[in-house]
């Protein structure tokens, strides 16, 4: 759709500039669907127009592609430009000595507002926040204990849906063992891991079950991790360890390495939970073992974030997803619906609706 | 780029022997040819650079589409997207001071670390090593920069020297395995590479290098007192850069210790024959080439004030390799090389961040430089320029040399 726009915008200009009859040009471009980051034109189909505002984003060391939180919250970006009708910066990183100099770069090209990713930016984000107090920041997954009036972290609860997948999990699993391995031990990984062994904890105090977990220990923090988050085949024989081991769901936490980990699974068909995004949308091939995903919702964070810097809304005011303002979530069941009992989705739905409510916490 | 190198023989210091008079006479005769493949493969690489800007911008395969319908919109589009793209990347290389400080700042630890891998070249070993000799470099600079106190200047002068003393050893390790045991050092160096990047997410894991109040991988910033100053917005390490190439130089040309190195790296069992002791100069050499990755890791973590992350070298230790060959192993070359690296990286930049070039593109680019510099028959082919001595330099030799 949006891809639509942007090329309707390019061909508006190229009408314009030739003045001949177009109609062949119109024609061979309908359908098209070539995206362009590059142009960021606005067009005539946003809802708003304000191509006087530019919001730009610098990505960790992972790149845009990375099938994870650099290309979700280039998601968000996207999705307000489409919906705000504003221009867009984008730069990648490769190191860290890069951090500085890219966030800078973004700074020169006049951007109003600017959205870092990742934990690893968070000196140099709050260091150019500093220095430039007229644009409004915006940093995922980090935290400042005194941000600036224009710095704003983006952080999220991700325990309270894993919580909910451990819960699933655990009243979907047939061997009584499930897995989880995460990217590397860090808090926004073991967070997802503390909530889903919560949550498989709840299960059997609720039923008298003694479903297990492998892979995560939450008392003694040890557990089972690629220490590589690119690495898919460290995430598939971590995975087809623990389905050897008898687990018959995998929970993995290690972004692009926890696609080797749906490969283990789909080979030894048995089922496995996504996180970060819908898997039945950010890797549709696994979708047919996905039971569900716990949703990160870092495009929602970002484009608020954006939104509320056009609008003139923006605080530095720590933002935090949670169950209850929709910034983390559970995906649908998709494909494997059939196979969960109504009584266990509507349990969850209710431990849900207890979070929410505040009833019920998690850790 | 073409003009200094051009300028670099007359600037060395005149011969003062009578034998090395004809060597410096041939060298420059020699370097000519070098320095025409260089600037050649730089062009070439901008050309299929320019292709790949072409083809990967939207706009232009759009235009594509109704090609023989509407040519001009093609090359106009096309023109248009090489023309920003490499604007782009010229101011945002050497456009600005700003631009300029970011490409220096950049080099400085590419050109550190190349001329390690150089030396290393020239003693006839292949360090492969100069990341993980970085990242125990910074592991040092780093504790040293954020654990202690110590007064300005002494504390940014031992943050240092703990940072090239670190790399020593590490690249000495390899040295001295080379020296007593035969071990490759191609081999030893890669193994290393991981050790020290396996110990880095050891120890970021360590309440000794993590942040106060932080699970994170990532250590305190350095002290400011272990920084450098900042002159005209660019640290002044980055003068150590250009230092460390002039010792390099003096070691290699004017020195004992570097005749013997050039004597091993050009035939071990004559230097051996000779009376020298190859051992030792293996093992020196590494170290060396180690303290020198060294630097370079002090050049990101005390000039650039860089956190300890366990991707704190970035690929600035396999980049220097390139550097160095791009350099052919003289002392000047990596000094070139890292300058012209440091400029496509901060160019790149600029071309992602004013044109929305994809950022590999400025690797790529990098990539075919070499590519075209490793191959000087492809371009002499391509030029049709006769060939007439190739500048061949001494690289590593084979297994067991």
């Amino acid at each position: 759709m949006k891809r639509t726009a942007r090329s309707a915008a390019a061909l508006v200009g190229v009408a314009a500039l030739t003045l001949a009859a177009c109609g062949d040009r119109e024609e061979s471009s309908t359908g098209s669907s070539d995206p362009s980051p590059s142009e960021s034109a606005s067009s005539s189909e946003p809802a708003q127009s304000n191509p006087d505002f530019k919001a730009c984003i610098v990505s960790d060391s992972g790149g845009f592609d990375d099938k994870s939180f650099n290309q979700t919250s280039y998601a968000g970006l996207q999705n307000a430009a489409d919906k705000l009708g504003i221009e867009t910066g984008e730069v990648e990183s490769n190191a860290p000595s890069e951090f500085a100099d890219n966030i800078d770069a973004m700074v020169q090209e006049d951007c109003n507002s600017i959205t870092t990713v990742g934990f690893l930016l968070g000196d140099a984000t709050l260091a150019a926040a500093k220095k430039n107090p007229k644009i409004d920041f915006s940093i995922v997954d980090f935290a400042y204990e005194k941000a600036p009036q224009n710095l704003k972290g983006l952080v999220f609860n991700t325990a309270e849906p894993s919580f909910l997948a451990g819960y699933l999990a655990a009243g979907t699993s047939e061997s009584g063992i499930v897995g989880t391995l995460g990217g590397a031990q860090i808090p926004s990984v073991t967070a997802f891991m503390d909530g889903f062994q919560l949550g498989i904890e709840k299960y059997n105090e609720d039923e008298g079950t003694d479903v297990q977990l492998i892979g995560w220990d939450k008392e003694t923090q040890k557990g089972t991790f690629t220490n590589d988050f690119e690495s898919k085949t460290k995430g598939q024989s971590a995975a087809s360890e623990m389905i050897t081991q008898g687990a018959d769901i995998i929970f993995p936490v290690a972004g692009p390495a926890g696609l080797g980990a749906l490969q283990a699974v789909q080979d030894a068909d048995v089922k496995a939970i996504w996180v970060d995004t819908d898997g039945c949308v950010s890797a549709a091939e696994y979708c047919d073992v996905l039971l569900t995903s716990v949703m990160k919702g870092m495009d929602v964070a970002v484009e608020e974030a954006i939104t509320a810097s056009l609008d003139g809304n923006f605080s530095s005011e720590l933002y935090t997803g949670t169950l209850e303002n929709g910034g983390v979530g559970l995906a649908p069941y998709n494909e494997l619906e059939g196979e969960i009992p109504a009584e266990l989705d509507a349990k969850v739905q209710e431990l849900k609706q207890q979070i929410i409510d505040g009833e019920l916490k998690v850790q | 780029m073409s003009d200094v190198s051009v300028q670099e023989p007359a600037k060395s210091p005149p011969p003062e022997r009578k034998g090395e008079a004809r060597e410096e006479g041939n060298r420059w005769a020699a370097y000519l040819p070098t320095i025409k493949t260089t600037v050649a493969a730089v062009v070439l690489a901008l050309l299929i650079g320019a292709l790949l800007i072409i083809f990967s911008t939207p706009r232009v395969i759009e235009s594509l589409k109704y090609f023989f319908s509407y040519p001009w919109d093609f090359f106009k589009f096309a023109g248009i997207a090489v023309w920003d793209g490499y604007t782009a990347l010229v101011k945002g290389s050497v456009g600005s001071w700003n631009s300029i400080e970011r490409t220096l700042e950049r080099a400085a630890p590419l050109i550190c670390a190349g001329l390690g891998v150089s030396l290393a070249f020239r003693s006839g070993l292949f360090n492969i090593g100069a990341q993980g000799q970085m990242l125990a470099g910074a592991i040092a600079a780093g504790y040293v920069g954020f654990h202690f106190d110590f007064p300005p200047g002494l504390h940014l002068l031992l943050a240092a020297v703990a940072a090239i003393a670190a790399g020593a050893v590490w690249g000495g390790i390899a040295g001295w395995l080379k020296a007593a045991t035969g071990a490759h050092e191609v081999i030893s160096t890669i193994m290393l590479n991981y050790v020290a990047r396996f110990l880095m997410i050891y120890l970021l894991g360590k309440e000794l290098f993590q942040r106060p109040n932080s699970n994170d991988r990532l250590s305190p910033p350095p002290a400011e007192s272990a920084t450098f100053p900042q002159v005209f917005g660019v640290h002044t390490g980055v003068l150590l850069a250009f230092l460390a190439a002039l010792g390099v130089w003096w070691l290699l040309e004017r020195s004992t210790t570097g005749f013997e190195m050039r004597a091993v790296g050009a035939n071990p069992s004559a230097a051996a024959t000779a009376g020298m002791h190859v051992q030792r100069t293996y093992f020196l050499a590494m170290a060396l080439a180690g303290a020198l990755a060294g630097l370079a890791a002090v050049m990101q973590i005390l000039g650039q004030q860089d956190s300890l992350t366990e991707n704190v070298a970035g690929t600035v230790g396999f980049d220097a390799i390139t550097v160095a060959l791009l350099g052919r192993a003289t002392t000047l070359g990596p000094v070139l090389g890292g300058l012209l690296f440091g400029a496509l990286s901060s160019g790149g930049l600029a071309m992602q961040a004013a044109a929305g070039v994809p950022p590999e593109l400025a690797q790529v680019l990098q990539a075919l430089i070499v590519l075209f510099v490793a191959a000087p028959a492809l371009v002499r082919g391509v030029l049709r320029v006769k060939a007439e001595g190739d500048g061949g330099t001494v690289l590593a030799k084979g297994w067991g040399g």
